[in-house]
């Protein structure tokens, strides 16, 4: 059996004080109730700011706990700002793609349409931010579903809606399908959701490989599939390249 | 055949950029280096014009190495630029007579309003088609040779030269060349809007000394070749940021307008060949001229606070933690609840133009929650994009078919859909974020052959986005009541106007 981690108590001891207190303490009182070394309080307390557990007050610089940090429901991030962080890679993705491209996130179930960037084609399209998508036919569903375990499991229970003669309506293949999406890091959907339409999405994720959003591209089954039925190799290297990009960047220190 | 690629240089308040584009108008590479912001004393703000110039020179080398190109694969050379920031040199050793004043400095203001009653003052506006502001470059010109001993006698010789920033570049990358566009020269208030050439009269009344003016140039048309930084590549244009942004959108036509929507907002109107001059308070700028070709003119309305009014809610009042959870804070309700924010922080401008007002939060009842504030901030800016709008139909006569949005409000899809319900036309955001880089791009690769003509950059240009209007007519009509109710509570606070 592996050993405790020393981070992770010295961490959870500084929550615990936070927490106890109702006042902003300074790094260096924190340090001498736990008598950690200064460069070790601030290392710890640097982290737990980065993922949103302890705020610093700009003017005194002191800490006190993230109020809505522990609450249940809280998001580790708000999707308003993931649109915010990942429009400027979005747009990139639709224009080398030559594809929609949409940021899901889900939402009791389903995938909340975060971001929409128009197919760059110039036909008129329907902005369609703010629309719900079934989660166990489309791509950006199941690489939401394959990283949140209560979702997955309330969908892996089925029956599931049949929207094309194609959606995977069983519980349990539904469940082979997750387990493949995160193995191979991307999923798919041919004619799921819609005939004649396919899409190929990727997880975002921020610190500690935590998925906070899917994005992806989809179009007529033709341009995202090949003769045979799979999606195109070179599209699915550019969504995970989009997506890993995103991902570095939610993921970087003071962001 | 070697791909080739055009390069635009932005240099921002904040930060200089340097960007690498395709022949798609795609970002190939982006680097930026942040200058340093000297604040001597209140209301005063400085950049070192080295300082600036020694950015450019290590970036341009290094936005080519990160996309991988050599100097000769690059077709052209666009610089975009912050606009009305003035910085004297010496002609002779290149070397600034003193730090930069930036745009944003209000050291001039009391000069300003000694000028406005000196004869000529009314001519003079006319001329350059600007009000009397301290805003612009010619008062700063003046400050300079009025502080410093010697300088205006070296100006009168010819020794000491003026230049906004594009022209300092354009004078460092060529090794002296000394030039500027139409765009940049029509923010000094010493051009002539229609004539395009410095007007003497506006020189007099300055007291700014023509011998020190750089030579007034098309935007679009081969400026000179680098030397520096990007040896032997060709600088195909020069352009004021804003008006950069408006090239960028490819907003070509009269009645197209483009809204840059930062900490402020940024609305010009392309009004075509001839200058509009406005009833109602906005500036008349060259919107960009191509070689050869007469110039094109816009109506610019700016709006002092847009996005810094998001940032007072998060920082000032602490609501929320990012300026994108504002949308977030907003959704949990499904209206203003009868609740209008006007930010005068510093008084009204266009169209109001009125000094004395100051910001109100009107409507105010119990049932009122910080949701509905939310709302009322991010309507504050729908609400001033239509005024100034309005101001633009009624002196252009030409009636806005849609608005071309960019900046990092963009991303605010509640606000994007408000500001088309308010308006009752189409907001549209391009794929291209950086319309600012974009532009200068454009219009560099447009000089030097890369692109052949407009229309195929308007190729180039793809709808990310369009929010379309959806707002009942009845509701829209009497929510302008409120807002222009809330917009007269504002006026007259400040019983004896501050000295600004």
């Amino acid at each position: 059996m592996p050993g405790l981690i020393q981070s992770i108590e010295r961490a959870a001891a500084v929550i615990r004080l936070l927490a106890a207190g109702s006042g902003w303490l300074r790094a260096s009182e924190i340090g001498a109730s736990l008598g950690l070394a200064k460069a070790t309080t601030h290392g710890i307390l640097r982290t737990l700011r980065h993922v949103g557990f302890v705020q610093q007050d700009p003017a005194t610089g002191r800490y006190q706990l993230a109020a809505a940090v522990l609450a249940p429901g809280t998001r580790p991030l708000d999707r308003n700002e993931l649109r915010s962080r990942v429009i400027n890679w979005a747009d990139p993705l639709a224009a080398r793609s030559g594809e929609a491209v949409r940021v899901g996130a889900l939402l009791d179930g389903q995938v909340l349409v975060v971001h929409h960037v128009f197919r760059p084609d110039d036909t008129p399209q329907q902005l369609e931010t703010g629309a719900l998508l079934p989660a166990h036919a489309t791509a950006l569903g199941k690489v939401l579903l394959a990283h949140d375990a209560l979702s997955a499991r309330d969908a892996g229970a089925g029956p599931l809606t049949a929207y094309t003669r194609r959606t995977v309506t069983k519980g349990a293949a539904l469940r082979r399908t997750l387990a493949e999406v995160r193995t191979q890091g991307w999923a798919a959907e041919v004619e799921e959701s819609v005939a004649g339409q396919a899409g190929v999405a990727a997880p975002i994720r921020t610190y500690g490989g935590l998925v906070v959003g899917a994005i992806g591209v989809s179009g007529p089954t033709d341009r995202i599939c090949d003769s045979a039925g799979r999606p195109r190799a070179a599209l699915v290297a550019l969504v995970r390249e989009i997506a890993r990009a995103v991902s570095r960047d939610l993921a970087k220190v003071g962001s | 055949m070697t791909e080739r690629y055009v390069v635009a240089v932005d240099q921002g308040t904040t930060s200089t950029r340097c960007i690498v584009f395709d022949r798609q108008g795609r970002l190939v590479s982006v680097v930026q280096r942040e200058h340093h912001q000297s604040y001597p004393r209140p209301g005063r703000v400085e950049h070192d014009a080295a300082e600036i110039w020694r950015n450019v020179r290590r970036l341009a080398p290094q936005a080519l190495a990160e996309a991988g190109i050599t100097a000769g694969q690059v077709a052209a050379l666009g610089i975009t630029n912050q606009r009305e920031t003035t910085v004297l040199w010496d002609r002779h050793t290149g070397v600034p007579v003193g730090p930069a004043i930036v745009w944003q400095d209000t050291r001039t203001a009391a000069m300003v309003t000694g000028l406005a009653g000196e004869p000529g003052a009314a001519a003079v506006q006319e001329r350059c088609g600007l009000p009397l502001a301290g805003y612009f470059s010619a008062p700063r010109i003046r400050w300079m040779l009025d502080e410093t001993p010697g300088l205006r006698e070296r100006a009168e010789r010819g020794e000491v030269l003026f230049g906004t920033m594009e022209t300092w570049l354009i004078w460092n990358l060529t090794g002296g060349l000394h030039v500027t566009d139409v765009t940049n020269a029509s923010r000094t208030m010493l051009l002539d809007v229609r004539t395009l050439r410095w007007s003497a009269e506006a020189c007099d009344f300055f007291g700014v000394p023509m011998a020190m003016l750089p030579e007034v140039r098309p935007s679009v048309g081969v400026l000179g070749t680098a030397t520096t930084a990007l040896p032997g590549v060709r600088i195909g244009a020069a352009l004021g940021d804003q008006q950069a942004a408006l090239f960028g959108q490819t907003c070509f036509s009269p009645g197209e307008a483009k809204c840059t929507y930062g900490t402020g907002g940024f609305l010009l109107l392309n009004t075509g060949t001839e200058p509009v001059r406005s009833g109602h308070g906005l500036l008349t700028t060259v919107a960009y001229q191509l070689a050869g070709e007469p110039a094109t003119y816009a109506l610019e309305g700016s709006i002092a606070v847009t996005g810094s009014l998001v940032q007072w809610f998060r920082d000032g009042l602490g609501l929320i933690g990012s300026a994108a959870e504002i949308e977030t804070l907003a959704r949990t309700v499904d209206d203003n609840g009868g609740c209008y924010i006007v930010p005068a922080f510093a008084g009204l401008f266009a169209p109001h133009w009125r000094s004395d007002a100051r910001g109100v939060i009107a409507g105010l009842t119990s049932y009122v929650t910080k949701g509905h504030l939310a709302r009322a901030v991010l309507e504050a800016t729908g609400w001033q994009t239509r005024e100034v709008v309005d101001a633009m139909n009624a002196d252009s006569g030409l009636a806005l078919r849609a608005l071309n949005v960019d900046g990092g409000m963009t991303s605010n899809n509640l606000l994007m859909q408000f500001i088309a319900d308010v308006l009752d036309v189409p907001v549209v955001r391009p794929m291209v974020a950086e319309t600012v880089s974009l532009g200068a791009a454009y219009a560099a690769g447009l000089a030097v052959g890369y692109w052949p003509d407009l229309a195929g950059l308007r190729r180039n240009w793809h709808r990310a986005a369009q929010w379309a209007p959806a707002m009942d007519p009845a509701r829209r009509a009497a929510e302008h009541e409120n807002w222009q109710a809330a917009v007269e509570r504002t006026l007259g606070w400040i019983r004896t106007p501050a000295v600004r």
